[in-house]
């Protein structure tokens, strides 16, 4: 390996590096505003200036490629000064606000200025003052304190592939803006106020709430989709305040979708707290023995066989398992996490999970989309394609129009024919996935709906099997589950086998049930007869409003619970609040249903629960690894072909899940996206 | 003086048309063919061997420049742009190579892309230059028409293919990266070196960029031989160069003029002479708005070539000589050369964009007599904050004027200032970097 001098210390670097990262590997802190690792280098704020040997001018390290023998010295007097220059020059324009912005306390120009910064100005005019611009319900500006390091520009155009944000004006009259004063129409746009070094670009609906000093942080997972992003619970009190992107390279990188970060003030609203029973077509406070003692009446009362329960897509894996727990308990065999029926096939856990691994999205040289839209059902997926877009330029396909997935991509067909023609190798495309290494086939949920969704799903494991693409190194079956609950639910089988007559879905909407007991589930399209409801869960949304008693639950961030992401990686949610109300959690609520019934616990404590619901996933128990490429004994099987259209299911994107529609700022958006012809300039 | 058989633009003055057949006349396209045959390295090296210097501003030298783009074609076309982007204030030497002289400018496009491997050009005009830019393409019609470029151009077996393309008026765009980004059609902003355009320029291909005058010198020096353009000027500062001599004289005009030519002879001689004699002269800023002035008492020996001037802590740059006479304000005239660059920083990095601003603003302060004796220095340490640690060649642009006018008016400048500083002692700031981490004998 080469070597580099930094600070007459002999370090090894990799080829390729900058002098920046060279002298992080030498432990050396190099201030930095507008150099960001996931973006294009900028070089423009100049504040990591080094001093190289043989160069009579100090050097921008964030640019400057590493080479063999190179000498730089990081703590000369030279470059102190010319950092010490740099430093003042922002803070001639830079509004002395920090008392009243919401990035004190984690502003790089106010730490390094601890560092960098003059005791006094020696600016004696008046500070240049800059328009704030509208960019929408979720970016709050105040471009009087940008320091134009660009990094939201270079973040719009190359991560979240919208060019809308750009510079216009020069000199010091440069400004950062939308253009047209719009929103950005992209689902990544929240992460513009991370990646901005000062206070120009803030969180709308997180102003003045809280100091980042005063607030709890949890290191926690999300649930909106199936991507199980990492993030950071940010709490005062029992109010969770913001939602921040933690690193997870395999994951998320350092992004998050905007409904990750903001759909948490849902959490504050529309939140079920007490028991409530219906009484004469009235939803009545209670309590819990009164709601437990009904429900066990009426447990007793119904047939099991009329009895059924439905999970939502929010719930954790031990939810999930101690309802079906619950569910054996009472004898009941007719449960469901689907909302619409979709095929699925649980033999092996290779069937419903992202098998590619997202962060084996970057080796891809081919991919086609099957029935999916991955920008609305997997946001941090879709930017991961769109970076392997950008890298390596490959072709990428899709059967059904998705709209715009912020990369180019052919539409092959938009009928199962299509499909059938890629199978029997007949399909324009067949010539490019033959030649390929690394193909990816990602088939969405809407193709499962399809009544070939049998066809479409064996059809493709076969043709990929016989290929050859699916072996040690690469499987390039790949399912994209929508909800967070989905990959769990499948673990534990929770869903009825027979599909189509016969089905849940087929006995719910003929009323063969009379009794339901819905947990944390809303997306069901149910339309109430004369069955009894039982719903369990932290929001009043559709379901709780026909319910006849509610039992309110903690939400995601309430209770601690293990989530298994679309790639079948285990990982672990953490409570950071504390659960609103008289809530309960789930498990606990089951546990007093089946004390009343048959005097009996299901689980002693949480800690019996945590062991067998581990015990019951498959193949991978290890907390955040990917399962095992299980390609020994793979079971091939064949469906019917029916000609249909594939159909994108669109998704209601800011409206999806309970807390989502209870979220103010959620309803914001979606108006945003709604209207977002007409010219809203609110400032 | 340089003798008029010497003068390599002969029809600087439009005295004999600008047309084809009257540029014939004046030996133009003459035996181009012949100096295409005698191969690429025997182009790079006779320039080299004339020491030709790029006449843009950096005074790089051109056959070294031409020697940096890749000897063979790869999978990417190499291309070369001229840089007729000239704003500097001061300066107007390209402007009449355009309108006069446009088939000089033509032919040594050929022959620079045959040398460099290119098979298009690009000529980079000013916005404002429309006139010009329409006379060039009249000229390059005619050029196309006779066969001269084009395909085959000259039966050399070389096609060549001369776009032009319009600026939109900022300075910053004669930067040569800036320059290509703006011919991308992206925001003119200067790109961040290395790479260098000879390798990663124009669309990511090798590219390289000369100025006007640059180039329209280059056929003149192959065919009379670098030998006779060496002998002109002095070493390492060879040849002629056009200068633009303006502000307070009697006859401003355009020269062709060896190297190394006296000042006071370039201005009595050819400009006749500053206004109100020589006694009145106050200073000359040699090169353009962006290189420092210089005070009548250097005025008096100081001759006109790259290296005599950095002697003096001034440059050549693109030789529009400025002078001042004793009746101009010369910490006004400062102010204003201070505000164009405020007005022309491209935003991009931070030293250039908010220190050209404050440097305008402290000056147009003094200039007013409205600064006190602190803000001097403070003045100087802005200019050292700007200089060097900025993307491109602007920051000193821009700063090293100001530090022309404190380094030699300095008493004109406290005369202005009223009060006192009332902290005399400069405190010393504890360094602060690393500390914690560094041992105390490396702080």
């Amino acid at each position: 390996m080469p070597k580099i001098f930094i600070n007459n210390n002999e370090i090894e670097f990799k080829e390729g590096m900058t002098v920046l990262q060279a002298c992080e590997l030498a432990g050396v802190e190099i201030p930095r505003f507008c150099y960001h690792e996931r973006l294009s280098i900028a070089g423009n704020c100049r504040m990591c200036l080094v001093e190289m040997e043989k160069s009579a001018k100090p050097i921008a390290s964030c640019a400057m490629p590493a080479a063999e023998g190179m000498k730089i010295k990081t703590n000369t007097k030279m470059v102190e000064k010319a950092r010490k220059g740099v430093m003042e020059f922002l803070l001639v324009n830079h509004p002395l606000d920090c008392p009243v912005c919401d990035q004190g306390g984690e502003c790089d120009l106010q730490d390094q200025s601890l560092y960098y910064g003059f005791d006094g100005s020696r600016f004696k005019e008046n500070k240049r003052l800059v328009k704030d611009k509208y960019m929408g319900p979720l970016i709050k500006t105040q471009m009087t304190r940008c320091i134009h390091c660009t990094r939201c520009i270079r973040f719009a155009t190359e991560v979240a592939g919208v060019s809308e944000l750009g510079a216009i004006g020069r000199g010091e009259d440069m400004e950062i803006t939308t253009y047209l004063e719009k929103s950005m129409t992209s689902e990544l746009s929240g992460n513009v106020i991370d990646l901005c070094p000062v206070g120009a670009l803030t969180s709308k609906p997180y102003a003045f709430e809280a100091r980042p000093w005063e607030l709890k942080k949890t290191e926690s997972i999300d649930v909106m989709d199936a991507v199980g992003t990492n993030i950071r619970v940010d709490s005062y009190g029992w109010e969770v305040k913001r939602i921040l992107p933690r690193l997870n390279n395999q994951i998320n990188e350092e992004w998050i979708s905007d409904k990750t970060r903001y759909a948490c003030d849902g959490l504050l609203k529309q939140r079920l707290d007490k028991v409530y029973i219906r009484k004469n077509n009235q939803l009545v406070e209670s309590n819990w023995d009164d709601a437990i003692n009904l429900i066990s009446s009426k447990i007793k009362s119904t047939s099991s066989e009329k009895i059924a329960g439905h999970v939502g897509g929010l719930s954790s894996f031990e939810t999930i398992n101690s309802f079906k727990k619950f569910l054996e308990e009472i004898n009941v065999k007719n449960y469901e996490f689907r909302e619409k029926d979709f095929y699925v096939n649980p033999d092996q856990k290779m069937n419903y999970i992202f098998n590619s691994s997202i962060q084996g999205i970057e080796k891809a040289d081919f991919i086609l989309l099957v029935g999916t839209n991955p920008r609305h059902e997997a946001t941090i997926l879709n930017a991961r394609i769109r970076k392997t877009y950008l890298k390596n330029k490959l072709p990428i396909f899709s059967i059904g129009d998705p709209g715009d997935l912020t990369y180019p991509y052919k539409i092959v067909g938009n009928k199962t024919e299509d499909i059938q023609k890629i199978l029997d190798g007949k399909s324009e495309i067949n010539d490019l996935l033959k030649k390929s290494k690394n193909p990816l086939i990602i088939i969405g949920e809407s193709a499962l709906e399809l009544k070939s969704g049998k066809y479409i799903f064996e059809g493709f494991k076969e043709f990929l099997y016989k290929n050859k693409f699916i072996n040690e190194d690469w499987n390039s079956f790949n399912i994209l589950t929508q909800n967070a609950a989905t990959v769990g639910a499948l673990d534990l089988n929770f869903f009825n086998k027979p599909n189509g007559r016969g089905s849940f879905f087929d006995k719910m909407n003929n009323h063969n049930f009379d009794l339901l007991y819905l947990v944390g589930s809303d997306e069901l399209n149910f339309q109430k007869n004369n069955e009894f409801i039982i719903y369990q869960g932290s929001h009043g949304d559709r379901m709780a409003q026909i319910a006849d008693v509610i039992l309110p639950s903690p939400a995601y961030t309430e209770q601690n619970g293990f989530f298994i992401n679309l790639e079948g990686r285990l990982q672990k949610a953490f409570k950071a609040t504390n659960p609103i109300g008289n809530a309960k959690e789930d498990w606990k609520i089951f546990n007093l249903i089946v004390d009343k019934i048959k005097n009996k616990n299901l689980f002693t404590n949480y800690k019996t629960l945590i062991e067998d619901s581990l015990s019951k996933i498959k193949e991978n128990k290890n907390i955040d690894t990917l399962p095992e490429p299980q390609i020994k004994k793979i079971n091939l099987s064949s469906g019917n072909f029916y000609s249909e259209q594939v159909l994108i299911r669109p998704i209601d994107y800011y409206f999806s899940n309970p807390i989502a529609r209870a979220s103010k700022t959620m309803s914001d958006c979606r108006i945003e996206k709604i209207h977002n012809s007409e010219n809203r300039k609110t400032g | 003086m340089l003798k008029e058989e010497n003068k390599i633009f002969k029809n600087l003055y439009n005295e004999q048309g600008w047309e084809l057949e009257n540029a014939l006349k004046r030996d133009d396209w003459l035996d181009t063919k012949k100096i295409i045959e005698k191969g690429r390295d025997w182009i790079i090296n006779e320039i080299k061997a004339s020491e030709l210097r790029g006449r843009g501003g950096a005074g790089f030298s051109t056959g070294l420049k031409w020697s940096f783009a890749p000897k063979k074609v790869g999978s990417r076309p190499h291309y070369l742009v001229i840089n007729a982007d000239e704003s500097e204030p001061g300066t107007c030497k390209d402007r009449d190579i355009l309108r006069f002289e446009p088939q000089k400018l033509i032919e040594g496009c050929l022959i620079a892309s045959y040398a460099v491997n290119a098979k298009v050009c690009y000529v980079y005009i000013r916005g404002e230059y429309i006139k010009e830019g329409k006379r060039l393409q009249e000229a390059i019609d005619e050029a196309y028409s006779k066969n001269l470029i084009g395909k085959n151009a000259c039966n050399s077996g070389w096609d060549l293919d001369i776009y032009i393309h319009y600026g939109a008026g900022a300075y910053i765009c004669g930067e040569e990266t800036a320059l290509l980004e703006s011919l991308e059609g992206n925001r003119g902003q200067p790109r961040l070196k290395p790479p260098f355009p000879a390798l990663v320029g124009l669309y990511g291909c090798p590219t390289i960029v000369n100025n006007v005058e640059t180039i329209a010198v280059v056929p003149t020096i192959l065919r009379r031989g670098a030998k006779w353009f060496a002998s002109m000027g002095r070493p390492k500062n060879t040849g002629t160069k056009i200068f633009c001599i303006s502000g307070n004289v009697n006859a401003p005009c355009n020269v062709e003029e060896e190297m190394g030519i006296p000042l006071k002879e370039l201005i009595e001689k050819h400009a006749g002479g500053v206004i109100g004699g020589w006694k009145n002269l106050q200073a000359v800023i040699p090169g353009g708005s962006s290189m420092p002035m210089v005070p009548k008492d250097i005025c008096e020996t100081l001759r006109m070539d790259f290296d005599s001037l950095v002697e003096v802590k001034s440059g050549l740059g693109t030789a529009g000589v400025v002078v001042i006479n004793k009746d101009e304000d010369i910490v006004k005239c400062m102010a204003r050369i201070a505000r164009f660059y405020k007005h022309e920083s491209c935003g991009q990095c931070t030293p250039c964009r908010e220190g050209a601003g404050w440097m305008w603003r402290i000056l147009e302060r003094t200039a007013k007599g409205e600064a006190t004796h602190k803000d001097i220095d403070l003045l100087s340490d802005v200019t050292k904050q700007i200089e060097g640690h900025t993307i491109c060649a602007f920051g000193e642009g821009s700063a090293w004027p100001v530090q022309g006018l404190l380094r030699h008016f300095r008493k004109e400048i406290d005369k202005r200032c009223f009060s006192e500083p009332t902290i005399k002692k400069k405190r010393k700031i504890p360094y602060l970097i690393d500390q914690h981490k560094l041992e105390s004998k490396d702080a």
